[in-house]
């Protein structure tokens, strides 16, 4: 099996390149076309600002290479909101495979924005949470998050109840850090390798 | 629901504990990367490493460090100590640490927290403030900063300084009680309280914890979003699991592994 993590300028990928090296799982770290689509599975993680990140994908063609893929691909954090049609952070056009868009957080009083730490994730229907405990918890860094649409297959509660995890055809999408999501994270990555 | 988060801290020098370790089924206690395993298993929710020596000749042992853990452990780690510059945490976010924490850089440059947060984003920066409450040369009392182990007075106080580095780009604050740290009487409750309510970032405590009702106290007075304590949990004086299920039982929000 071959798995690829896609290269692009997202912060630090080093701890989901560990977590499949706990899994034992080989992986290539590349944006080569070539390599990406034949690939079996295809990871695209994010860490960084939508905006500046779009501009990258879009310079390297990314941005139609990955909407294009037909085997497994999965997005986690910002990966999933670039993902989306639109993100309300810096107003950005995004590669639109799920048709929602990604919204701030709305200011509430007493209420931190980000949302960040462990929560827990309800209403699963994923192949990727599959054997998972009800209400497992995983760990969430984000301001911004996708509403709950026809393609969530995961919500979280913060301030309003939010995807927290889409999927659409061979395209799935974790807002939460599956690499150190504990043991719920590394079962839900498993799963995705096992598709 | 978001939780409450229970967070043991590690010294370490040359890549091994110093803080004195009582656990007796551990094979090697200095071990940093197997007692962090062994938190994390226990249901720790996040881990500190601090480099106490921050030497240069140190730093590529402990850089190694943070590669071993960020291999092992499932969880997310915040590292510090001696972090300077924008090379240094591009190391240690390279070798896989998921925060980084500064501290006397932040106070010295305080616009490295801008640029930190610019170059990796606010969700992995992390200003550590060491706070202990003094007279003034003006001759009234105040929280001030303090740098080097809390030894070194500064002039910044403490709740409006708390405001600047989270306006700069900060993602967390780690607030140290010099007043508090090491009696195991408490957390500095009404600054932390102030400061978390003050702010729109999460607050870390640390500095007094001696028993299981200190995070109770910390999470509902002082307003926390977590709790971080060292030699209580290196010394087994509490047990994760014990006080996390304590605080659920108490109707807190905690992530239960078990």
């Amino acid at each position: 099996m071959k798995t690829v993590i896609i290269k692009y300028n997202a912060g630090n990928v080093q701890s989901v390149m560990y977590a499949l090296d706990r899994i034992g799982v080989d992986y290539l770290y590349t944006d080569d076309e070539a390599e990406i689509r034949s690939a079996d599975k295809v990871i695209f993680p994010g860490v960084g600002e939508a905006s500046t990140t779009m501009s990258y994908l879009r310079e390297k063609g990314l941005d139609k290479i990955i909407p294009s893929l037909k085997q497994p691909v999965l997005g986690t954090c910002v990966g999933m909101q670039l993902m989306c049609r639109f993100s309300e952070e810096n107003n950005t056009t995004c590669m639109g495979i799920f048709d929602v868009d990604v919204k701030r957080f709305p200011a509430t009083p007493g209420i931190k924005v980000p949302h960040m730490g462990w929560n827990n994730i309800t209403n699963y229907k994923s192949d990727l949470t599959k054997d998972l405990i009800d209400n497992a918890y995983v760990y969430f860094v984000h301001s911004y998050a996708a509403p709950v649409c026809e393609y969530t297959v995961a919500t979280c509660d913060y301030i309003n109840p939010f995807s927290a995890m889409l999927h659409k055809d061979n395209f799935h999408a974790a807002q939460f850090h599956c690499e150190i999501s504990g043991d719920v994270g590394q079962k839900i990555l498993e799963n995705f390798l096992k598709l | 629901m978001l939780t409450k988060r229970i967070i043991p801290c590690l010294d370490v020098k040359d890549g091994r504990t110093v803080k004195g370790v009582n656990f007796v089924n551990l094979r090697d206690a200095g071990d940093a990367v197997e007692l962090g395993a062994l938190y994390a298993a226990q249901g720790a929710d996040e881990l500190v490493y601090l480099d106490i020596a921050a030497t240069v000749e140190g730093r590529s042992t402990f850089i190694d460090l943070v590669r071993r853990v960020a291999h092992t452990i499932n969880i997310p780690f915040t590292v510090g100590g001696g972090i300077s510059s924008i090379a240094d945490v591009s190391a240690l976010l390279h070798a896989g640490a998921d925060k980084v924490s500064i501290n006397s850089s932040a106070v010295r440059n305080p616009d490295l927290i801008n640029e930190l947060a610019l170059e990796f984003g606010s969700q992995c920066i992390v200003v550590a403030i060491d706070t202990r409450y003094v007279e003034t040369s003006a001759g009234v009392f105040e929280h001030i900063v303090h740098t080097h182990g809390g030894r070194k007075p500064t002039e910044l106080r403490t709740i409006p300084w708390a405001k600047e580095v989270e306006e700069r780009g900060a993602g967390e604050l780690l607030l140290t009680s010099m007043d508090t740290d090491g009696t195991k009487n408490g957390f500095a409750l009404e600054l932390t309280s102030t400061i978390s309510a003050n702010a729109n970032i999460p607050v870390i405590a640390s500095g007094g914890a001696g028993n299981m009702e200190h995070f109770y106290d910390v999470f509902t007075e002082g307003k926390a979003d977590a709790g971080l304590a060292a030699s209580i949990f290196h010394f087994r004086e509490i047990d994760i699991p014990d006080l996390k299920q304590y605080l659920q039982n108490k109707a807190l929000p905690m992530r239960m592994t078990k």
